[in-house]
């Protein structure tokens, strides 16, 4: 339904968008997930032929966004960054009027109003000026303006930002209901909305694609590892810190380590591990038998931001020991 | 053609939500009807001498009351114009509501027709300003029917050139201040240019003459349909709303 081959964007200066290449099925509930400035944004702008691509080729139900944009305008919802919303329009007469821009015959319009202020829960602020809503409301509306044609695709640039949790849930529930008949990308920071509403994840970092899989398999790679808080102490004077952080690195399985704070005769790290490794167990060993004091020792949750540098990182390691270990069955192969 | 009629009325309905259009049309409403009472109070005055004096023969209502009244319209309306142009594109950028109409299945030229035909048709409320003080005219005197009408063709057709490039302007940044500032700029250019070449001759002159869009209404003034004149600003009219989708397209891969 969707593709998406080379495309780069380009701006006076920065790379938004860096040679990415995915596909989306007819049908998927896709979570684009990425920092702030990943290119998300930019990405889904070129999608919905509100920007050309600098280089590359992208197509939407078959159309191609620079030679058929209308074609390509026509299957797509868009609720972007932030809703297109006229503050001096009554929420019927916004809706009835982005109806009409999209192609809803006058007959139908009335109909497709009232489906939609009821799924997106704003039957109650109809009659009520945009200008007036709370933000959660204002968000709202947005949806309801991106499905009001009952598009094939539809695109969501973070549909719950702004939303209180029992609107998010619901929003999610509506998603789902969506989903079959409707193709949908929707883009986040957040790691857990994905899991809750996608099939698949597309991660980007800095313009480039980290990582297309199963929301499944992405987090059965993400629960083995695990990052550590760890606060050490010197028996006797203050550590030093870059002594201590070499210590940590030594300790096998780890990945990263961070220092976070030093205070006093205290340091704190973070630490993480890599995937399907226990380091907590290690890292204590190896404070104590250092001569510090272990004053604290916790898991913490991974942040989207550790799990962009666990997935580039992580590779880049794995890889590594892959080839290390490649080489040494190759030795081994030679003696035998 | 639906489409453009869509865009219009949503943009005819936003003038009419903000005070902004009411506020231009009792403007011109009062300067048009302050400029009336100055030409009837002289004309007034000039008759009575001129019948005191033994003269004979009415004075003419449409040399002396309506032709110098419609010319100083046209120079108010010259000042109105920025007023009503400067949101057209600058305010949908700032808001991002740009981003609706440009992903929605319809052409940058509907968007662009469809805002000018708004902004014409306010601009078309604020000259319906100048009604009553006509119709007194007409009541009272027995002005000619042609030469007014043709002064407001000249009226409309010099607005419709002048919003026309207004709009251009509004794509050109997200600012309505300075989409407004830069329009009121190009208009009081325009008018200080009419006024200079009025005296001078050369060749340079008559150049920026023809393509003065203020110079091309003194025919309409003067109640002459002059086929030159109509061309020249139909042709302006296309020109502008042609920059002006040039300038949408050329935003599209600049930002
Ligand atoms: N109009 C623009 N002109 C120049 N650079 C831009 C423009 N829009 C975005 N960028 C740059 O492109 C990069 C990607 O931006 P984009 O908005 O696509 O990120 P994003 O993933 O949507 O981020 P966020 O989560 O903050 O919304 C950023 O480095 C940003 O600074
Ligand atoms: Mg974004």
């Amino acid at each position: 339904m969707i593709k998406v081959e080379g495309l780069t964007k380009r701006y006076a200066r920065t790379v938004a968008v860096d040679n990415i290449t995915f596909e989306v099925e007819k049908g998927e509930i896709v979570g684009f997930l990425g920092p702030n400035g990943a290119g998300k944004t930019t990405t889904m702008r070129v999608l919905t032929c509100f920007l050309p691509p600098t280089a590359g080729t992208a197509s939407v139900a078959g159309f191609d966004v620079l030679e058929k944009p209308l074609e390509v305008k026509k299957h797509i919802g868009y609720l972007p960054e932030t809703p297109p919303l006229y503050p001096e329009m009554e929420v019927d007469e916004y809706l009835r009027f982005t109806g009409k821009l999209k192609g809803i015959s006058g007959s139908d319009i009335d109909r497709r109003v009232d489906e939609v202020t009821g799924r997106c829960a704003i039957g109650d602020v109809r009659n009520k000026l945009i200008g007036k809503l709370s933000k959660g409301y204002r968000q709202r509306v947005g949806l309801a303006q991106a499905i009001i044609h009952n598009p094939d695709v539809l695109i969501l640039d973070e549909p719950t930002s702004g939303l209180d949790p029992k609107q998010i849930i619901e929003i999610r529930e509506l998603l789902k209901s969506l989903a079959g008949d409707h193709t949908i990308i929707l883009s986040t920071h957040i790691l857990s909305e994905v899991e809750h509403s996608c099939q698949r994840v597309i991660i980007i970092n800095q313009g480039k694609l980290v990582a297309i899989d199963s929301v499944d398999n992405l987090t059965n790679r993400l629960r083995g590892s695990e990052a550590v808080a760890i606060e050490v102490e010197a028996a006797n004077g203050r550590p030093n810190p870059t002594e201590v952080q070499q210590r940590l690195e030594q300790v096998a399985g780890v990945s990263r380590v961070v220092m976070r704070n030093s205070k006093d005769s205290r340091l704190s790290f973070e630490v993480e591990s890599l995937q399907g490794r226990h380091i907590r167990a290690d890292l204590a060993r190896t404070v104590v038998q250092s001569g510090w004091n272990l004053s604290e020792l916790k898991a913490v949750g991974l942040s989207l931001e550790d799990i962009f540098l666990q997935l580039t990182a992580g590779e880049e390691k794995a890889r590594q020991e892959n080839s290390v270990e490649a080489v040494t069955v190759s030795q081994e192969g030679a003696q035998q | 053609m639906k489409n453009i009629l869509l865009i219009c009325q949503k943009e005819l309905k936003s003038y009419f939500a903000s005070p902004i259009a009411y506020l231009l049309m009792a403007f011109f409403g009062l300067i048009f009807g302050f400029g009336f009472y100055t030409a009837t109070r002289d004309f007034v005055r000039f008759s009575f001498q001129a019948q005191m004096m033994g003269q004979q023969g009415p004075m003419n209502v449409n040399e002396q009351i309506i032709r110098p009244l419609l010319g100083f319209a046209s120079t108010v309306a010259l000042f109105l114009i920025p007023m009503i142009t400067m949101r057209l594109f600058a305010e949908e950028k700032k808001t991002g509501t740009i981003e609706l109409l440009l992903t929605s299945p319809i052409t940058d030229m509907q968007i662009i027709l469809g805002k000018w035909l708004g902004s014409m048709l306010l601009y078309l409320c604020v000259l319906a300003m100048s009604a009553i003080n006509m119709a007194m005219l007409f009541a009272w005197g027995k002005p000619d029917l042609q030469p007014v009408l043709v002064a407001y063709l000249g009226l409309i057709l010099q607005g419709g050139c002048l919003l026309a490039i207004g709009a251009f302007i509004s794509t050109l940044t997200k600012n309505q201040i300075i989409a407004g500032g830069v329009t009121f700029f190009v208009c009081l250019l325009l008018w200080l240019l009419s006024w200079f070449t009025a005296f001078d001759s050369s060749a340079s002159a008559q150049v920026v003459n023809y393509l003065s869009i203020v110079t091309h209404f003194e025919n309409f003034g003067k109640g002459v349909l002059d086929s030159k004149d109509v061309i020249f600003y139909v042709s302006m009219i296309f020109f502008s709303l042609f920059i002006t989708s040039r300038s949408m397209e050329s935003l599209r891969w600049r930002a």
